[in-house]
């Protein structure tokens, strides 16, 4: 039996963090060794529940047992378990690098924020209350204000205050979305609002479709969709390396919320909504995806670049999600997992490379960096990921979200084709001009530490999308069987064991 | 009473949002405070307006305010008065470490 354990991804970080700041403020041995090992803990507990989660219909937790609609509920099914792990994994390499190239030491309290951003994540991955959701969204973005300023910097202060700007105002689009949504359906729980929202009266459809927008601009704040992307790439940008490539699972948690509300909630045959979230996700799914390869092609420094194909996944992902098909969501979920591990990725050399050059500018050629020959390694094969060629998994990843959108495929395919070659030559330029023009130079690269574990976690990134890639049988069966159980979300919502007439009208 | 409160809404959000346009963070900061007020409001107004009501439940009582939008709108106090907090204090920051106060970055390179 699960039993307890679903509430242990929140409050294992929610208890150990306040510790290390009571008690070990000082010491940052002490705080290493709690924050590596809380995060090992979190990546087995979410293991554990995923290994539950694939067996067992959708698992409910009852926040003091009070009963749902009128509690609060987590719910762990195979989307929830699947985010936990993939959040647990690259915490885990992520805080490695962190730890071995000393980035926690720049500043004070990386590791007690850092939990506090994976309690966040993995609360807003579990829970089934829609204001919940709200909640852990901003305990994950103040975790994460504090983490993007990590170490400061003019530059940092300036984005990070952009970055908090946008999010209040994102916050405040969530809570008039909230608010709608509960003045029209009286409840706030997720099962119940599937209940509710399905038998609708016709006079509530404008209502709730307003509402519902408003989500989907949330979400897409969130998610970095193209009219709302503007805040990423400056803060991406500017974050600490590993930051940023922690950032890469947050930007996923808008596109879990999009598939879990737009399954669950609104699903496409729902009279009040119908098509409405496909009709308006795709056109900017496709923007999105266009805009970030153009910016990949033209950014001016390597982690601008980076941000960019960030962008440029989301766009690829939202394109999958849009279908709102169990064939086409497999596909999205797959491609989340590979996007976000290749990305980090990218973001941990962006970051290697900086430590090395003055600057990170893609204007002009700069001389040979030490370990050069390593980091053009690990780029060249990060990059094949990124840009989804074969042999790695973002290939795969492409194939079958072509195979999902065959339906439209003038367009989607085209528009992914296309991208996927400007992705190609703007890593591509990238690469050359970084790596193989540094010769032009006469000069000796400086002398730097060759960061053993730093290395190691980007190789361990690679190796996992390899695995990807061998593995893609076992992880198509996982995530195909949850796209169908998200499909239909009757277990979903009988896990949550409604009462008979429900709350207030 | 409905229309007062609609039109505070409304009047509170045009406000926000006109401020959070502006160039400086101290104007924007405004702004957003401003719009969490309204949404605050806004919140409130979800669980119906009544007048001279229970506060939850009595016995026998006929009707009652929501309490559960009193409970939410709670909730956003706290974390939009944590959030405005926090924002000062990396406006500060960013104003002290830049010596100007704008919002928007240089041209990127």
């Amino acid at each position: 039996m699960t039993g307890h354990w679903i509430i242990a991804p929140v409050i294992l970080p929610a208890l150990l963090a306040p510790m290390m700041v009571l008690l070990m403020r000082q010491d940052l041995r002490l705080q290493r060794v709690f924050g590596l090992g809380g995060t090992l803990l979190l990546l087995g507990i979410a293991v554990g529940l995923m290994q539950s989660a694939s067996v067992n219909p959708p698992q409910v937790y009852r926040l003091g047992d009070w009963p749902a609609p009128f509690g609060i509920v987590l719910v762990l099914d195979r989307l929830a378990a699947l985010m936990l792990v993939l959040t647990g994994g690259l915490a885990l390499i992520v805080q490695v690098y962190a730890v071995s190239t000393k980035w926690d030491a720049r500043g004070r309290h990386f590791h007690v924020l850092f939990l506090f951003q994976l309690m966040g994540l993995n609360g807003a991955f579990l829970t089934g209350d829609a204001f919940n959701l709200f909640v852990f969204f901003e305990v994950l973005l103040i975790a994460s204000y504090g983490l993007m300023i990590h170490g400061g910097g003019r530059e940092r202060l300036r984005a990070g205050v952009q970055y908090v700007a946008f999010n209040l105002v994102g916050s405040t689009l969530f809570l008039f979305g909230l608010a709608t949504i509960y003045s029209v359906t009286g409840t706030l729980n997720l099962a119940d609002l599937a209940v509710k929202v399905a038998a609708l009266p016709e006079g509530d459809f404008a209502l709730i479709r307003v509402a519902g927008v408003l989500l989907l601009l949330v979400f897409a704040v969130k998610g970095a969709l193209v009219p709302l992307h503007f805040w990423l790439p400056a803060t991406y940008a500017n974050a600490p390396g590993p930051v940023a490539a922690l950032f890469a699972v947050m930007t996923k948690v808008g596109a879990y919320a999009m598939i879990r509300t737009g399954t669950l909630v609104f699903p496409p045959d729902t009279s009040a909504t119908g098509g409405m979230f496909a009709d308006l996700l795709l056109p900017a799914a496709l923007i999105t995806l266009i805009v970030g390869a153009i910016g990949v092609l033209g950014a001016g420094t390597l982690p601008r670049m980076v941000a960019f194909a960030a962008i440029a996944s989301m766009g690829t992902v939202f394109i999958a999600i849009a279908q709102f098909t169990p064939g086409a969501t497999a596909a999205a979920l797959y491609y989340t997992v590979h996007s976000t591990l290749a990305t980090a990725a990218l973001f941990l050399i962006a970051d290697l490379v900086l430590a090395r050059r003055a600057s990170g500018s893609l204007r002009h050629a700069l001389p040979a960096m030490a370990q050069g020959g390593l980091i053009a390694g690990l780029f060249f094969a990060t990059a094949i990921a990124v840009a989804g060629m074969p042999p790695l998994s973002g290939f795969l990843g492409k194939l079958t979200i072509l195979q999902a959108t065959r339906a439209d495929a003038p367009v989607i395919w085209s528009v992914i084709l296309i991208t996927s070659l400007i992705l190609i030559l703007g890593l591509a330029r990238a690469g050359s001009l970084m790596f193989w023009k540094a010769h032009q130079s006469a000069e000796p690269p400086e002398r730097h530490r060759p960061d053993r574990m730093a290395f190691a976690s980007i190789a361990a990134l690679l190796s996992v999308l390899i695995a990807l890639t061998l593995f893609a049988q076992p992880v198509f069966d996982y995530t195909t069987a949850t796209a169908v159980q998200l499909d239909d979300p009757a277990d979903y919502i009988a896990a949550n064991a409604l009462p008979a007439g429900g709350g207030r009208p | 009473m409905e229309a007062l409160v609609a039109s505070a809404v409304g009047c509170m959000t045009a406000a926000g949002v006109y401020l959070m346009l502006r160039q400086r963070t101290f104007p924007v900061i405004l702004g957003l405070a401003m719009l969490s007020y309204a949404v605050n409001l806004f919140i409130f107004a979800s669980g119906r307006l009544m007048l001279n009501a229970a506060p939850i439940l009595r016995e026998g009582g006929a009707g009652y305010s929501d309490p559960l939008t009193q409970a939410l709108v709670l909730t956003a106090i706290v974390i939009s008065f944590a959030m405005t907090a926090l924002i000062v204090i990396m406006a500060l920051g960013a104003w002290l470490e830049t010596g100007d106060d704008r919002i928007d970055m240089d041209d990127a390179e």
